[in-house]
């Protein structure tokens, strides 16, 4: 796909094949982060949809300030808000916050000597790339289902930055956090992700 | 203050900063001196990085069928209003 100019110029046109190619880009992504919200997955459904009738209703006055996948995500996240809100069920900046206040080692302290140096390091993993996760069936399901059990204002920056890949600028404003909650959150996110996927990706077998 | 040697423990919770260019220049060189030395952190950066990448490769199955065709007859009649 191309650019944001191109691809808004295309649905302004009514081009149907640039509208399916974006939802086909971004609508499991964008109920993956409606999720964080919305406890139902049904409501999440709901909301993805609505914002994507906002997008539509927006589309001509959308001046390309920010990139169309941020404006995209503005959208549902106020939607998302809204819903939770009213569903009683609402994660509140606060809640943001505290979370990226709690003390949450990024390794299990027990990997470590009394001075900090490795004392079970990490194993190698054996291949990096992205093409080993488009092989491996299993990795991706583990890492989807890592991603859904992190808590819930870490899965939203992770969704943001690194499935959807928002600047830290946009995830910030977006989820109207500031920048170092942002990247405290990301950090704890993307922590917890390495370790859970540490399991399949070790070339040896760990000893215990 | 700081000692100039980081611990292996500091570096993981280091790692996003300096991934993200957050680190001061003091810090960002006890960092990249650790990395230089420390062959365990190297493959920790290493793995931090691919999990990122990974992330960012995760499959996005498209929208049920009964959705997308919804959407699409939507987007259908936004051109025409």
């Amino acid at each position: 796909m191309g650019s944001d100019d191109d691809i808004v110029t295309r649905l302004r046109d009514g081009d149907e094949a640039a509208f399916r190619d974006l939802l086909a880009r971004h609508h499991d992504h964008l109920l993956r982060f409606a999720r964080t919200f919305v406890k139902s997955p049904a409501t999440a459904e709901e909301v993805v949809q609505e914002t994507w009738l906002a997008v539509l209703q927006g589309l001509d006055g959308f001046a390309g300030r920010s990139s169309l996948k941020s404006w995209i995500y503005a959208i549902l996240a106020n939607r998302a808000r809204t819903r939770a809100v009213r569903d009683a069920r609402t994660l509140l900046f606060s809640e943001m916050t505290a979370e990226a206040e709690d003390d949450e080692p990024a390794v299990d302290p027990s990997r470590f000597n009394a001075a900090g140096y490795w004392d079970q390091p990490p194993r190698p993993w054996d291949d990096l790339t992205p093409e080993r996760l488009a092989a491996s069936a299993q990795i991706r399901v583990r890492l989807a289902a890592a991603l859904e059990e992190l808590p819930e204002a870490q899965r939203a920056v992770v969704v943001l930055r690194d499935v959807e890949g928002c600047s830290s600028d946009e995830a910030c404003n977006i989820l109207g956090i500031s920048e170092t909650n942002q990247r405290v959150l990301l950090h704890r996110g993307r922590s917890r992700l390495r370790a859970m996927l540490e399991p399949l990706m070790e070339t040896g077998r760990r000893e215990r | 203050m700081t000692s100039a040697m980081l611990a292996c423990r500091e570096v993981t919770e280091l790692v996003t900063d300096y991934v993200e260019g957050r680190l001061s220049r003091w810090d960002r060189l006890r960092f990249q001196l650790h990395i230089g030395m420390c062959r365990h952190c190297r493959e920790y950066l290493r793995q931090m990085r691919a999990t990122q990448r990974f992330l960012g490769h995760l499959p996005a199955p498209p929208p049920p069928p009964d959705v997308e065709a919804e959407l699409v007859e939507r987007f259908k009649n936004w051109k025409r209003a």
